[in-house]
């Protein structure tokens, strides 16, 4: 029988952190969690899915927007693909942590958010993907130093990759001259 | 050998004098700034819509998790923060040890660039 004071206990901390999370963290594979801060990486491992979330919906809409040449349309559906794998890497870790993972908002929602009814040429929609995959690459590698355990900085980085190598695709099929400046992420 | 010794812990006085996180920000450039916020915080926030992050403008001086429509995180909803330039540059310097529990994650670690960003969302009102 638990007494009063222990459900509180696991309830308050089930805000964050389920009791599932917690046994989780104290098995044999949870080492690298156990010694972070499980409730922030789950906060910031939620952004960081918001983000794919988003980053899906932009290239549907794109894929929808029937301005994309066959060409770049499939491109797009195979970058799309990449983020919905980054999704499903984000919602493990966060279920591994004992947390929810965020829900995808509605595509009419991103829509709005990201002003898709300005989008009137192919180029239009590979800025708005370059932009978002630019600003992604530097996300995740700027969230690594608050990341709390190891794994997760392995995560980020590896997903920060993927998104680089969008942004240089994208890039070369708008044109762009390559940057003489090194580091170009971070 | 002794002036040697003498600059050496003049050296060491005027560095026990000025701590590095002491050092008065550099100077923002609120063009570069336009340039690293779109690099960097673009993939999250806008100045007029909200996303993953909240909007942008206004931001500077106003008080912390207060956007109407956005859903903040307890953390920030209840800090109390008032968005000045010295608080904005401890935000960008570690959020998650200023506020935590913040979904904000973000580390930029160039000075310049934070003064720079700053210097751009002023503007932004």
């Amino acid at each position: 029988m638990m007494t009063g004071t222990r459900r509180g206990i696991i309830t308050g901390g089930a805000k964050t952190l389920s009791a599932a999370g917690l046994f989780a963290l104290m098995g044999a594979g949870g080492s690298a969690l156990a010694a972070a801060n499980p409730s922030q990486d789950v906060a910031l491992l939620n952004a960081a899915l918001a983000l794919e979330h988003e980053g899906i919906a932009a290239y549907q809409l794109g894929a929808e927007s029937k301005l994309l040449q066959p060409a770049v349309l499939s491109v797009a559906v195979t970058f799309q693909g990449h983020h919905k794998q980054h999704r499903d890497d984000l919602v493990a870790a966060v279920k591994r942590l004992g947390g929810a993972p965020v829900p995808a908002k509605s595509l009419d929602d991103y829509a709005k958010e990201l002003n898709a009814a300005t989008l009137k040429s192919q180029a239009d929609v590979l800025k708005l993907a370059l932009k978002l995959e630019r600003g992604a690459t530097n996300a995740y590698l700027g969230i690594i130093p608050s990341l709390g355990a190891s794994d997760l900085h392995t995560l980020a980085a590896r997903t920060a990759c993927d998104e680089a190598f969008h942004a240089a695709i994208l890039a070369n099929a708008l044109g762009e001259a390559i940057a003489q400046k090194a580091p170009l992420f971070g | 050998m002794r002036s040697a010794l003498g600059a050496c812990a003049a050296l060491l006085f005027t560095a026990a004098s000025y701590p590095l996180h002491a050092a008065p920000p550099p100077a923002g450039n609120p063009s570069r700034g336009a340039e690293v916020y779109e690099s960097h915080c673009g993939a999250c926030h806008s100045l007029d819509a909200n996303r993953i992050g909240p909007m942008h403008r206004g931001v500077f001086g106003r008080k912390a998790g207060v956007v109407p429509g956005f859903g903040y995180t307890r953390a920030l909803r209840t800090s109390g923060i008032v968005w000045t330039a010295d608080a904005l540059d401890r935000w960008l310097r570690g959020p998650a040890q200023m506020v935590p529990g913040t979904a904000m994650g973000l580390v930029l670690s160039p000075p310049q660039d934070r003064a720079d960003v700053i210097a751009y969302l002023r503007q932004q009102k």
